[in-house]
């Protein structure tokens, strides 16, 4: 009978003793990619071996941590300027810079019927809070300041805005009715090609820039031909097909 | 560099929330904190347990819960409405009302330590001399509790100032009304924008070392009590 202790730090030396896999992928992913991300890699594991080690977070906090010195070989960012700063600053390979996905706004509401198919409901101006997300930090925040922008409502709604730190927090002030409607990710409310729960206009691409969401790969993985193979891999029909399902586009 | 008028916006609201906070804390945390002294009751450990709480929860987890029970299905929610005060998420009386709960424990306990500190000989001498309840609370008990006081106001109110997890979660982040220093550093981290962040940061940085000067300059050791 090993007393607990020796039993942890048999653990922990098998542990230690077992080689760092050198298919082992290190991955920073902007937190609303971060349930795609998961899909994509149980097929990548399937079809390669390679194994995904996933830290997801806000784009800003990781663009931080990596000029900082984080582990990641791989960095999905939620925008297309944190992978070019990156790239730039020469933290990243150049040239291996691509758009793995363009997110698609929807105005949503938990209540079913509250939103039409026309989003006339920002028009009528009825509801008490609109949530957005911060359109400085998040592109889906930048996305719906252009929406309202087009519609000619940004002073309408001015005083009923109010802010999510992220697109995920935007989300979180819909979901619990302290905002009756918000400018959320279709990916959020999306599942197997529906909408989850609620009403929502999924908003029509011509009214706002596209939300591209761009992947880099690392200084820390230019060695590492997992994480090249990752990389490829989003770019395939595999990973189309489960953009797809999370209401993206590739 | 200069901070711009948001950041002074937020600045001036972080101040706001912290001495409301402060102010009623200190009303609101004087009785509980003598009934938590003096009391032998069986409910002095899970009401004390209760006021520590938000010394180990995770400040998201009191706001997440805040801004279900504050929202249109929650019960503060539907309360606040039947009293025609509408919701408090998005606005400064929810913030306070975070704060509070946020707080509580940095203006209880120094409290209570200090009423603990006096010790029943003070009080059974003013009833001796037919001191009545108040009249012995507030000649006898407040003028020796006097540091516990001093010390609970400091750190209630530092402690509000760098509030950022309630904040966030019920804030939702609306200039001269919810954005407060803190969430305004954060903001300005994740834009990248470092120069103004840094101004800001090292502000707080410098506010919460003198305060804490203060706190413990003034006493040596006994600083707690």
């Amino acid at each position: 009978m090993l007393s607990s202790r020796s039993r942890l730090s048999l653990l922990l030396s098998a542990a230690l003793a077992t080689p760092a896999l050198a298919d082992e992928v290190q991955v920073a992913v902007a937190a609303n990619f971060s349930a795609p991300l998961k899909a994509i890699g149980e097929q990548f594991t399937r079809d390669t071996g390679h194994q995904l080690v996933i830290s997801s977070g806000a784009t800003g906090q990781l663009y931080t941590q990596i000029r900082n010195g984080a582990p990641f070989a791989v960095f999905l960012s939620a925008d297309d300027t944190t992978p070019a700063k990156l790239e730039s600053e020469g933290a990243a390979v150049k040239g291996s810079r691509f758009t793995y996905a363009i997110g698609t706004l929807a105005l949503w509401s938990p209540k079913s019927g509250y939103v039409d198919g026309e989003g006339a409901v920002l028009k009528q101006n009825a509801f008490t809070h609109l949530a957005v997300a911060n359109p400085k930090t998040a592109p889906y925040g930048l996305a719906a300041t252009q929406v309202l922008a087009k519609l000619g409502l940004t002073e309408a709604v001015a005083a009923k805005r109010v802010e999510g730190q992220n697109i995920t927090q935007t989300y979180q002030f819909v979901a619990t009715g302290n905002a009756e409607l918000g400018f959320v990710a279709l990916s959020q409310i999306y599942q197997d090609g529906k909408i989850k729960e609620g009403s929502a206009w999924i908003v029509p691409a011509a009214l706002y820039e596209p939300i591209r969401q761009d992947a880099v790969l690392l200084d820390k993985g230019q060695e590492q031909p997992a994480a090249k193979a990752l990389l490829a891999y989003l770019k395939g029909p595999q990973a189309a097909a489960v953009l797809k399902a999370y209401g993206y586009r590739q | 560099m200069t901070l711009s008028a948001a950041d002074w916006a937020a600045i001036r609201l972080t101040l706001e929330l912290a001495s409301v906070t402060t102010l009623l804390l200190l009303v609101l945390g004087t009785p509980l904190a003598w009934w938590l002294a003096r009391t032998r009751s069986r409910l002095k450990g899970p009401v004390g347990a209760l006021v520590a709480l938000p010394l180990v929860l995770p400040p998201t987890v009191i706001g997440f819960y805040l801004l279900l029970a504050m929202g249109p299905e929650g019960w503060v929610g539907q309360l606040t409405e039947a009293l025609g005060l509408g919701r408090l998420p998005f606005t400064f009386a929810g913030l306070v009302v975070g704060s509070l709960f946020y707080s509580l424990p940095f203006v209880v306990q120094p409290l209570q330590n200090a009423f603990e500190a006096i010790g029943p000989r003070p009080l059974e001498a003013a009833a001796t001399l037919r001191a009545g309840p108040l009249d012995t609370f507030f000649h006898v008990v407040l003028p020796l509790a006097r540091p516990g006081f001093v010390t609970a106001a400091i750190l209630g109110f530092a402690h509000t100032v760098g509030e950022f997890g309630v904040v966030l979660m019920i804030g939702g982040n609306i200039p001269g009304r919810t954005q407060v220093v803190s969430t305004q550093i954060f903001n300005h981290v994740e834009a990248m924008e470092y120069p103004q962040a840094h101004l800001l940061a090292g502000g707080m940085l410098v506010f919460s070392f003198v305060i804490l000067l203060l706190l413990y300059g003034r006493r040596g050791r006994s600083a707690w009590t």
